[in-house]
């Protein structure tokens, strides 16, 4: 028996990375899933790993800054499977880089469209199914870098850091409707976003990104999926408003002294007295 | 096939509420259990209920303040199950309450001893054996109380408060032994501790709860065990240092110019429909 | 005219580091200063500083995890100087370090005594005599240790983090006294606790610690001293339960990845003892 027998998802961003690992996760767990991206290459194949895995789904190709193209998806997964009881806002792009200075004002309203404008639209649409159900769960990406500066563009710095605001805003709004609002903040993924701009690619990404936190592995798109199949179940019923980190220990914070995680200081054991002591 | 198969874990407080429904839980994903507590009645009684689930359980007494007993904990999961995989700390009372003022440095000090210093010393006994496992999970019952402040309830938002944090820093300095820690902080949970498992209680604090957040309805032992379960399971091998808020949506803020978060909005007037513009508008 | 003008505060750890330069800052302003701490000799000279600046300090010894020296320190106060504004908490040390698994059950517990039992014995006694002045201000020294983790310094960051919500706590139950309840975060401060252990001593601490934060210098006592006088001062008035970060920005990411009302005092325990 699946976690997600009977119910019926979308996710956006599932032709690749974090969106298709969830795809495929929830395909296994016994959901209908309808693949939205852009990209309809990689989400064919993500519908045929779905089926693999024993599950439904379709593809929907989907420009999540576009308020009808939303809307056509939320349609979409009422059409082919009946209802709607998950969705997952996770299209994304690194978006508008460079200096404060140097980012254009198109470049901005792009990024802030994909990344936040589009979260808004997969709320706005999926509530109303949600509700004839009596209930649903909505599940975004966000990012560490949501939670701090520092640890992303700043357009994309901007929209996480509003996209975690929004979920709480959100969940106290659809709480009564018993529709549950969380978001994820993933930290280092390897996922194609990262290392299809690396040279030498996903081996490299492996590397590279297994020395940015505690846990020396990089972070693994099934490592998201598997909190979004968390937040998607019943598990969560009582789960909401959340930003959930899932980051390898990135943001739990650093020492003291000594910046550099590669050169531990051997702080010995013992009792540091008052400075007055001496030791 | 469970997600806990082959796996010991250690749950203290386990005789009732929170830690009985997750070692329940865990016992129905084919862990291995030592039920830790000091109430060996309620204590037993999981013990039965996790093996009419399916699961192998042992009783343990433990006072989790004081160092033996948990070495004695630890060490029985071990020669028990041969293991030690989680330990999920999660005993705990309401300590000194009432006015600061009131506050007597003995109920001080008894309050930090079974929140804080139990975690503590969980976490140093149950680590060596995870070592030794090449991994695992520690899991701690924070609380809402450990990231806000509430009124009457100093001793235990203190120590709460450093459960959270010790969860971070501890969670630095295991991450090389790929030893997770983590921990959940509940918000309104209808437990023994609240309803004292009197006649009628449990029934009205359900209807009373159900009010106290924008999920409404109470909070339930089984909520929390849902979310240790996760945290205990290689579902969350990338997940350490965090603080889990359980809590139907608590402490997400509160609704804007109302009261009653999650309840129907008060017709105020205030907010205007639509759009609001800058204040020189009309 | 000073900004303290007629207060009279109590400020613990105050021989040195943080607490003397606020001791400095806060006769200054025209406070009266309890001075308190283990070490005499430096309580002295802060005493004395305090003095020559023209205003009025006394020293008081005092061990923050003895009740019966806290409850002396505000008695002192409003001996000496018939009343009491202002609270600070300051006195620390590092307590407890080195891998979890060798801290052992002693220092652990000598860890939360003087970094969080001292902060609530301060307020437990401090909140009578602020309230028959109609009110006052308590201020903490919390660290940015209490708002992240940081390995092998497990206990200091427990107990710093526990005085945040100590902080917001006593906030809540103190408003309607007027009593205002907030605490400081300080990041790399070069003060004694940290250059005395350091080989290089002050001026190498003062290099390395340069590098610490986005703003290029090591934090100084008189930034915390310029952050408490502030709290202690009636310009803080509708400020309560707040967690004051001064750090010159170490907190705010990480800059090597560029890229109930219980109305009735008790104790509640386990949950199969019926009642409280």
């Amino acid at each position: 028996m699946g976690k997600l027998d009977g119910k019926v998802a979308v996710i956006t961003g599932a032709a690749s990375g974090i969106g298709r690992a969830s795809a495929i996760r929830f395909a296994g767990e016994g959901a209908a899933v309808v693949i939205a991206d852009l990209n309809s290459e990689g989400g064919e194949a993500a519908v045929r790993d779905c089926k693999e895995h024993g599950g439904r789904a379709v593809f929907q190709k989907t420009d999540v800054a576009s308020e009808p193209e939303v809307k056509g998806l939320v349609d979409r997964a009422v059409k082919e499977f009946g209802r709607l009881d998950v969705i997952f806002n996770n299209a994304g792009l690194g978006g508008a880089v460079g200096t404060i200075e140097e980012i254009t004002g198109d470049n901005w309203d792009r990024t802030l469209a994909i990344l936040l404008k589009s979260v808004f639209l997969g709320m706005k649409y999926s509530v109303p199914e949600m509700r004839k159900l009596g209930g649903g769960s909505i599940i975004s990406t966000a990012s560490v870098a949501g939670l701090a500066g520092g640890r992303g563009p700043h357009a994309y710095s901007a929209a996480k850091a509003a996209v975690v605001n929004l979920t709480r805003s959100v969940a106290l709004e659809v709480g009564k409707d018993r529709i549950r609002v969380n978001c994820i903040c993933p930290g280092g993924i390897n996922t194609p976003l990262i290392y299809n701009r690396l040279p030498g690619g996903r081996q490299v990404g492996e590397q590279f990104l297994a020395q940015l936190q505690a846990i020396p592995r990089a972070g693994h798109a099934e490592d998201i999926a598997a909190m979004a199949l968390f937040l998607a179940s019943d598990d969560s019923e009582w789960v909401t408003g959340q930003a959930m980190v899932v980051d390898g220990g990135l943001t739990a914070g650093g020492r003291l002294f000594g910046q550099d995680q590669q050169q531990r200081p051997t702080i010995p054991g013992g009792f540091a007295g008052p400075s007055f002591e001496k030791n | 096939m469970g997600r806990l198969d082959g796996k010991a874990a250690i749950i203290t407080g386990a005789a009732s509420g929170i830690g009985r429904a997750t070692a329940v839980r865990f016992a129905g994903e084919g862990a291995a259990i030592v039920i830790a507590d000091l109430n060996a009645e309620g204590g037993e009684a999981s013990v039965r209920d996790c093996k009419e689930n399916g699961g192998r359980a042992v009783f343990q007494k433990t006072n989790v303040a004081l160092e033996e007993e948990i070495k004695a904990m630890v060490a029985r999961a071990v020669k028990e199950f041969g293991r030690l995989d989680i330990i999920y700390n999660n005993a705990g009372i309401g300590g000194a309450v009432g006015p600061l003022e009131q506050i007597t440095v003995e109920d001080w000090d008894r309050s930090q001893a079974v929140l804080l210093r139990g975690v503590f010393l969980g976490i140093k006994h149950s680590v060596p054996e995870m070592r030794k496992a090449g991994g695992g999970s520690i899991i701690s019952t924070a609380s809402i109380a450990g990231i806000r402040g509430f009124n009457g309830l100093h001793a235990y938002c203190a120590a709460k408060a450093g459960v959270v944090n010790l969860t971070r820093s501890a969670s630095l300095e295991f991450a090389k032994d790929r030893i997770r820690v983590n921990c959940i902080c509940p918000g309104g949970i209808n437990t023994p501790i609240l309803h004292r498992n009197m006649p009628g209680v449990k029934e009205a604090m359900e209807q009373w709860m159900a009010h106290g957040q924008p999920i409404q309805r109470a909070g339930h032992p089984e909520d929390i065990a849902n979310m240790a379960l996760f945290l205990a399971s290689d579902d969350s091998e990338w997940v350490t240092g965090q603080a889990m808020v359980v809590d139907g949506g608590l402490t997400v803020g509160s609704q804007f110019l109302d009261q009653t978060a999650g309840g129907e909005r008060p017709q105020t007037g205030i907010v205007p429909q639509g759009f609001m513009g800058p204040s020189f508008e009309k | 005219m000073g900004k303290l003008d007629g207060k009279v505060a109590v400020i613990t750890g105050a021989a040195s580091g943080m607490g003397r330069a606020s001791a400095i800052r806060f006769a200054r302003e025209g406070a009266a200063v309890i001075v308190t701490d283990l070490n005499e000799e430096g309580g002295s000279g802060t005493v004395a500083e305090c003095k020559t600046l023209g205003g009025k300090a006394v020293f008081q010894r005092v061990d923050v995890s003895s009740e019966a020296d806290i409850k002396g320190a505000v008695d002192r106060a409003v001996k000496e100087f018939g009343r009491l504004d202002i609270m600070f908490n300051n006195a620390g040390l590092g307590g407890a370090t080195g891998p979890l698994e060798k801290v052992t059950r002693e220092n652990w517990d000598r860890t939360m005594a003087i970094l969080l039992g001292a902060v609530f014995l301060g307020i437990k006694y401090s909140v009578p005599e602020l309230r028959k002045v109609g009110g006052g201000s308590i201020i903490s020294t919390s660290s940015v240790g209490g708002l992240r983790g940081s390995g092998y310094l497990a206990a200091y960051c427990a107990a710093k983090a526990a005085v945040i919500n100590l902080t917001q706590s006593a906030a809540i139950e103190y408003g309607h006294d007027h009593i205002r309840v907030n605490c400081i975060c300080p990041g790399g401060v070069n003060t004694p606790l940290i250059y005395a252990g350091s080989k290089g001593g002050y001026e190498e601490a003062e290099k390395n610690m340069a590098r610490m934060q986005p703003i290029p210098r090591a934090g100084r006592p008189e930034d915390i001293a310029n952050m408490a006088l502030f709290l202690a001062s009636d310009e803080a008035e509708w400020i309560t339960g707040t967690a004051m970060v001064v750090d010159g920005g170490m907190n705010t990411g990480n800059a090597r990845f560029r890229l109930s009302n219980l109305a009735n005092a008790g104790f509640s325990g386990p949950s199969y003892t019926r009642g409280s």
